[in-house]
């Protein structure tokens, strides 16, 4: 299970792990997937899909209500966590390890600077 | 062994048992080779129930006793409007004039439906303070597909077509409203409600554009709260060159206190089967007239009914209009019902029917404000939120307070929606409810609250007295099995 610490997060509640300058992976964070109870069906994108910072990129189901995933990052999707369309109690299981969404590939070192680390997202949480 | 009624046909069927006795054919016989080519004919006899007449009956009165209704007892699903719908509407909607009539005999033959078309759409225009309605769409989000199809109409009209390509919708929004703009083809973008729950002046500001298509809208909105800030927020938008799009769902808050076209919308639909007089829930038809004011009448549905002298027409001939959007007329017979409604209530009762619908709404706030958050303080209109963020720290979900809610012998409220509030129960009394059923449901609100403090497995076990108990919701979705296996 990746180590929460060394994740980025965005008020929407998105991660985003630096694997590379350049290379990230992307999932939701253990807040969101508590809020969102039981996971019942994950819609992930296409591999090579073109994202711009902010676009919609998955869909998450649960069984209270269905939420859009926003790409906290630009690039192009490198990797799709495809076990969560056969498995999507993962996402509940291991938001931060086998419940991770996506990879970019970015075309420079992306930008962390506008997102939160995890001492600042569990403070952003509590206020909720 | 009597065979139990909550069984299915299937199983209580016995071989060569049966419930129609039939004389031998005088039809000389054909062999079904000689009629239909090999490869359509059935090798094996289809399974088909075999019961008496009496079993099929218990069966079918035995699923319609487990079936709850208004009719049964209170329902204050939010947003949905569950009130009882006079029986009159119904006897009327039956006349034979109305109810065995064809859609394509000749006008002339059916002038009296023509007259309650034109009629109906006179009120609603009054009703909705629009210039022109069009009673075609099924319900409302068809109705809201066509209005948008209205509105992509009028851009193209004016060779902003390609650049106007963005629905705003605001995050408390019913989710068919930014589901239709999709459909619709736009692109939606979301706007956050400001802490009040309303729409956020800065947030819409920042939002509109030369790209804005329009705004769609719900007001009183899911909170059941009125926005307050609509001539303002009308402004914003128009001047920015959108157009306002009104989700009639709520109507039932303002019937004769306000109407859209006073707000500033330039398209409105009314879900008939909510706010006038159709029982709906079960699937059935319901009706989404669309409203449009006078400078998008050229885009509206055809045909249209249009009267000359004493004589009504159906016409063709509208060169701009987006095209018929659903079969005939609509459904001809929820429009016949919502016109015996209004013409029943007139416009004094209308206006009751939304003091009543408010009064009953904020009395029962009132009551439950001690037990349970209520995230938006302020009067409420039909309806109101309610946030079960307290039992859920003590381990009580607005699911268990919903499933419970059932062993008191009441429908459950809408739950988990708006999305904006937190473990939200969204509750509508309506206007047909009478004091003493309120405070049973308010009694009962408040003794769940208390349970769930001092005996939650009361709670979090809900329903103890229903035929089907706590449903695995999530096996269900995540693995559903959705054809009948024979055992």
């Amino acid at each position: 299970m990746t180590d929460k610490t060394k994740l980025y997060f965005t008020e929407e509640h998105e991660w985003v792990e630096l694997i590379n300058d350049d290379y990230v992976r992307v999932g939701i964070s253990d807040y969101a997937v508590e809020q969102l109870g039981d996971i019942v069906f994950v819609e992930l994108p296409e591999l090579s899909t073109e994202l711009e910072a902010e676009d919609e990129f998955a869909t998450v189901e649960s069984v209270k209500s269905t939420s859009e995933i926003y790409s906290p990052v630009k690039g192009t999707v490198s990797k799709v966590n495809s076990d969560l369309e056969d498995e999507p109690e993962k996402l509940n299981e291991a938001p931060f390890g086998e419940g991770w969404l996506i990879e970019i590939q970015s075309s420079e070192p992306v930008d962390v600077s506008g997102l939160m680390d995890a001492s600042a997202y569990d403070e952003y949480v509590s206020g909720l | 062994m009597t065979a139990v009624y909550n069984d299915l046909l299937f199983e209580i069927s016995r071989p060569g048992r049966k419930g129609y006795s039939l004389p031998e054919s005088s039809v000389e016989k054909t062999a079904l080779t000689d009629v239909l080519p090999e490869h359509l004919i059935r090798e094996e006899a289809a399974e088909l129930p075999e019961l008496s007449e009496l079993q099929v009956m218990r069966h079918y009165t035995g699923l319609s006793n487990k079936n709850f209704g208004i009719e049964t007892g209170f329902y204050p699903l939010g947003s949905c409007t569950m009130k009882y719908n006079p029986k009159v509407n119904e006897d009327i909607a039956r006349y034979s004039g109305f109810a065995q009539i064809h859609p394509f005999q000749p006008a002339k033959t059916a002038q009296g439906a023509l007259e309650l078309m034109y009629r109906l759409e006179e009120n609603l225009k009054e009703v909705t303070g629009m210039d022109a309605i069009s009673l075609q769409p099924a319900a409302g989000a068809q109705g809201e597909w066509a209005g948008l199809l209205i509105f992509k109409a009028y851009h193209e009209a004016n060779g902003e077509g390609e650049q106007r390509r963005k629905i705003l919708v605001p995050d408390s929004a019913h989710g068919t409203n930014p589901a239709s703009a999709v459909v619709a083809g736009y692109d939606v973008v979301e706007i956050k409600s400001n802490e009040q729950g309303r729409v956020g002046i800065d947030a819409l500001k920042a939002a509109v554009g030369p790209d804005t298509a329009g705004l769609m809208l719900t007001n009183p909105n899911t909170l059941g709260l009125f926005e307050v800030d609509i001539v303002e927020i009308a402004e914003i938008v128009h001047e920015a060159g959108g157009l306002l799009y009104y989700d009639g769902a709520n109507a039932n808050a303002i019937l004769g206190k306000s109407t859209p076209g006073e707000m500033g919308f330039d398209v409105v639909h009314l879900n008939l089967h909510k706010s006038f007089s159709t029982p709906h829930g079960g699937g059935g038809p319901g009706s989404g007239p669309i409203g449009v004011k006078d400078y998008l009448k050229a885009f509206m549905p055809s045909p249209r009914i249009e009267k000359e002298g004493d004589t009504y027409r159906v016409t063709t001939d509208h060169p701009q209009s987006i095209g018929r959007v659903k079969g005939y007329f609509g459904n001809f017979g929820v429009n016949v019902r919502a016109y015996a409604y209004i013409r029943s209530m007139g416009a004094e009762g209308l206006q009751q029917v939304s003091e009543d619908a408010v009064l009953h709404a904020n009395y029962l706030k009132a009551r439950l404000e001690p037990y349970y958050d209520t995230p938006y303080s302020s009067h409420c209109k039909h309806e109101f939120v309610l946030s079960g963020v307290r039992q859920k720290k003590l381990g009580v979900r607005t699911l268990d307070i919903a499933k419970r809610l059932l062993d008191y012998g009441f429908y459950a409220p809408t739950v988990y929606f708006p999305l904006i509030v937190e473990e939200c129960l969204m509750i509508e009394p309506t206007e047909t409810e009478a004091k003493e059923q309120l405070d049973a449901f308010a009694d009962a609100m408040i003794e769940i609250a208390e349970d769930a403090e001092k005996n939650p497995d009361t709670v979090t076990g809900a329903p103890f007295t229903k035929a089907v108990k706590r449903l695995d919701e999530v096996t269900a979705a995540r693995k559903p099995v959705v054809t009948y296996q024979r055992s």
